[in-house]
């Protein structure tokens, strides 16, 4: 049994399509991402999974249960951890008192030192919600949705505005719940965030799914592994053609933009070398030559033209 | 142990409330100063002394002389354009123009001028030689409850019943919704009566102290006391609470910003502060206005809070102020169920 299934979800806001016929199936165990840009749709589907929107078409299924209402709905409830994208915890409660708060919403339960414990809060207990930083708010909204000993975590953008350390610090508690057996659905833009914590993603745009796989065979999908990304000095007037590059050794895809292009190529050794003589010729001067490893980010610009983050 | 939730969630309310100075003092600080100043300003200190004045012309000394020893007046001669200012910004509730035959200029719509044109005259008359027919005396008698402090105390209870009832709930619960909080609530089993539940709860246990000491500040600073039992004392302010928590929860039951609700709420408090008899007798309100002003639950209890506190009734004998309080506060509190927005 799929800890989550969905079939045919559709909902609709006035004119804008959120979410247009989605499928998913996410097995126990295993921490899956939906990646995507803002309006993708990622929110509205985590949130008619977690059973807070009702959708307009489709069937949901979480850990076997329905969103019926009534009993059904509660004992769901009750096996589900969710931490929400926008939430603003009481600023005037303490950390302690915020926890021990949802924990008394659950039946059964982890102890307040144990959750505190789970996202390294313990020294904060007594301060104010109102005067944690943003990576300590984000740690204890965790532990809200950890404190009912979940089967099931759902996290919707849970580092998006966090520093890059305090980014580690959640991924750390997330990986922890993920090796103690949980399973987890998130939703991010960053695709590092996916490849780090996700077994399986699958690619969001425009409310529908566009590739789903292991961040690994995603990539892999692209044909080669390597990036190489170039600018000139003197713009468009010696620039060799998409063509011409098309052919250059190695490169398996080209896509030019207006401040850099952006070559993927299996070998790096060579594409770099017949670039540059490529350039020589043309008599075009490099103000900018990096590589990088492909990522999904590539994987997403290849699918959909546009990049993730100013989709 | 499992916290029960209803404990944690009244436990929560209560203590967001009490960390916010500024609400501790709207709650329990403003009625006090409220009832400390109007107190002052109204103390029953007797008709003061009325100021007349008498025009600089022929004629004018004597008429001064007759009036400089009558009790209660306090006499100037004044110069025609000085008096005709003072008479019109109402510095002198009088002037009297000497002549043959004395003219009294007055504005006869005001209180003031009305008395010292019955006390000029009399003097007048008296320095002329009337002799009065009947002999009187003065018995001076002041009678508990007749202050205005003792109309106004109750008063004061009443529409801080509302106002607390009223903001403690619509602001806390649009709060909630604004920062999607109410929304992260219904992601987990916790029950929307628990919810709803700890607004009452929390707000009991603040309203003992906040009648307490408006109560006592009254009874200690002005020697306001209760006729009546505490216990029908108790017992109304209870009802009160309740009702305005109800109606409290049908403002906050849609709006989805903190804009909204106080909009919402200065409409529904707005027209009680005028017409429900807090600060002066909703009686001078024109009879065709009565069955209206009359309805209002402030109004309501307003009546039993000044019943109990000034004339001592029993309980029974105040059902239908009651009966409004109670149909407001139940009525509100059941659409508010149906219509509530849970995120």
């Amino acid at each position: 049994m799929p800890a989550i299934r969905c079939t045919g979800l559709v909902k609709r806001y006035g004119d804008v399509l959120a979410v247009a016929g989605l499928d998913l199936a996410v097995t126990a165990g295993e921490c899956f991402g939906l990646l995507g840009p803002n309006g993708a749709g990622k929110t509205t589907t985590i949130e008619i999974l977690e059973g807070l929107t009702p959708p307009d078409a489709g069937d949901v299924e979480i850990l076997g249960l329905h969103w019926t209402g009534g009993a059904e709905t509660r004992a769901l409830r009750e096996r589900l951890g969710i931490q929400l994208q926008d939430t603003q915890l009481a600023d005037k409660l303490t950390v302690e008192e915020t926890v021990r708060l949802f924990r008394s919403f659950y039946r059964s339960s982890h102890t307040v030192d144990e959750v505190l414990a789970l996202v390294e809060l313990e020294e904060k207990r007594a301060s104010w919600v109102g005067k944690l930083s943003g990576g300590q708010k984000q740690r204890l909204a965790v532990a809200c949705a950890l404190v009912s000993r979940p089967e099931l975590l759902f996290l919707d953008e849970p580092t998006t505005g966090l520093d890059p350390q305090s980014r580690r610090q959640l991924w750390d508690v997330i990986g922890r719940f993920r090796a103690a057996g949980g399973t987890i659905l998130l939703t991010t833009h960053y695709m590092e965030e996916a490849e780090r914590l996700c077994d399986r993603v699958a690619i969001m745009d425009h409310g529908k799914i566009i590739a789903l796989g292991t961040p690994g065979s995603l990539i892999a999908s692209l044909g080669a592994e390597h990036v190489v990304e170039f600018a000139l000095a003197d713009g468009a007037a010696h620039a060799p053609g998409v063509d011409e590059l098309a052919a250059l050794a190695g490169v398996r895809a080209v896509r030019p933009a207006p401040d850099r292009t952006a070559l993927t190529v299996a070998e790096v050794h060579r594409a770099v070398p017949a670039l540059l003589a490529l350039l020589e010729r043309r008599g075009a001067e490099l103000s900018l030559l990096a590589t990088h490893h492909a990522t999904l980010e590539d994987v997403f610009v290849t699918l959909t033209g546009r990049q993730l983050r100013d989709a | 142990m499992r916290d029960h939730p209803l404990v944690q969630l009244t436990l929560a309310r209560m203590r967001e409330f009490y960390r916010e100075p500024e609400a501790i003092f709207w709650v329990f600080g403003f009625p006090i100063v409220l009832a400390f100043a109007l107190g002052i300003a109204f103390r029953n200190r007797g008709p003061g002394e009325l100021r007349v004045a008498v025009l600089r012309q022929s004629g004018d000394s004597g008429v001064a002389a007759a009036l400089a020893h009558a009790p209660g007046l306090s006499v100037a001669v004044l110069d025609s354009a000085v008096a005709r200012l003072e008479l019109r910004t109402g510095r002198v509730a009088l002037l009297v123009v000497p002549g043959e035959r004395l003219v009294y200029r007055y504005d006869s719509t005001r209180t003031e001028s009305q008395m010292a044109r019955l006390q000029v005259d009399d003097a007048v008359q008296r320095a002329r030689g009337r002799a009065d027919p009947v002999r009187v005396e003065d018995e001076r008698v002041t009678e508990p409850g007749a202050r205005y402090i003792d109309f106004l105390i109750p008063g004061l209870l009443g529409m801080n019943l509302m106002g607390s009832g009223l903001w403690g709930v619509g602001f806390s619960v649009v709060q909630a919704r604004t920062k999607r909080l109410l929304k992260r609530y219904m992601a987990t089993p916790m029950r929307r009566s628990h919810y709803l539940l700890s607004f009452v709860l929390s707000r009991l246990a603040f309203l003992f102290v906040e009648v307490a000491a408006l109560v006592g500040f009254a009874w200690w600073m002005f020697d306001v006391g209760v006729r009546g039992s505490v216990g029908a004392l108790t017992f109304i302010t209870v009802l009160g609470a309740l009702s305005f928590n109800g109606l409290g929860m049908l403002v906050a039951s849609r709006a989805r910003t903190i804009e909204a609700v106080s909009g919402l709420m200065n409409l529904v408090m707005l027209p009680m502060w005028m017409l429900s008899g807090t600060f002066f007798s909703y009686a001078r309100f024109p009879e065709v206005m009565q069955p209206f002003v009359r309805a209002l639950p402030l109004t309501a209890l307003n009546d039993a809070l000044r019943a109990v506190m000034i004339d001592g009734s029993p309980l029974a004998r105040l059902g239908t102020p009651l009966a409004i309080v109670t149909a407001w506060g139940f009525a509100s509190f059941v659409v508010a169920l149906q219509i509530f927005r849970w995120r």
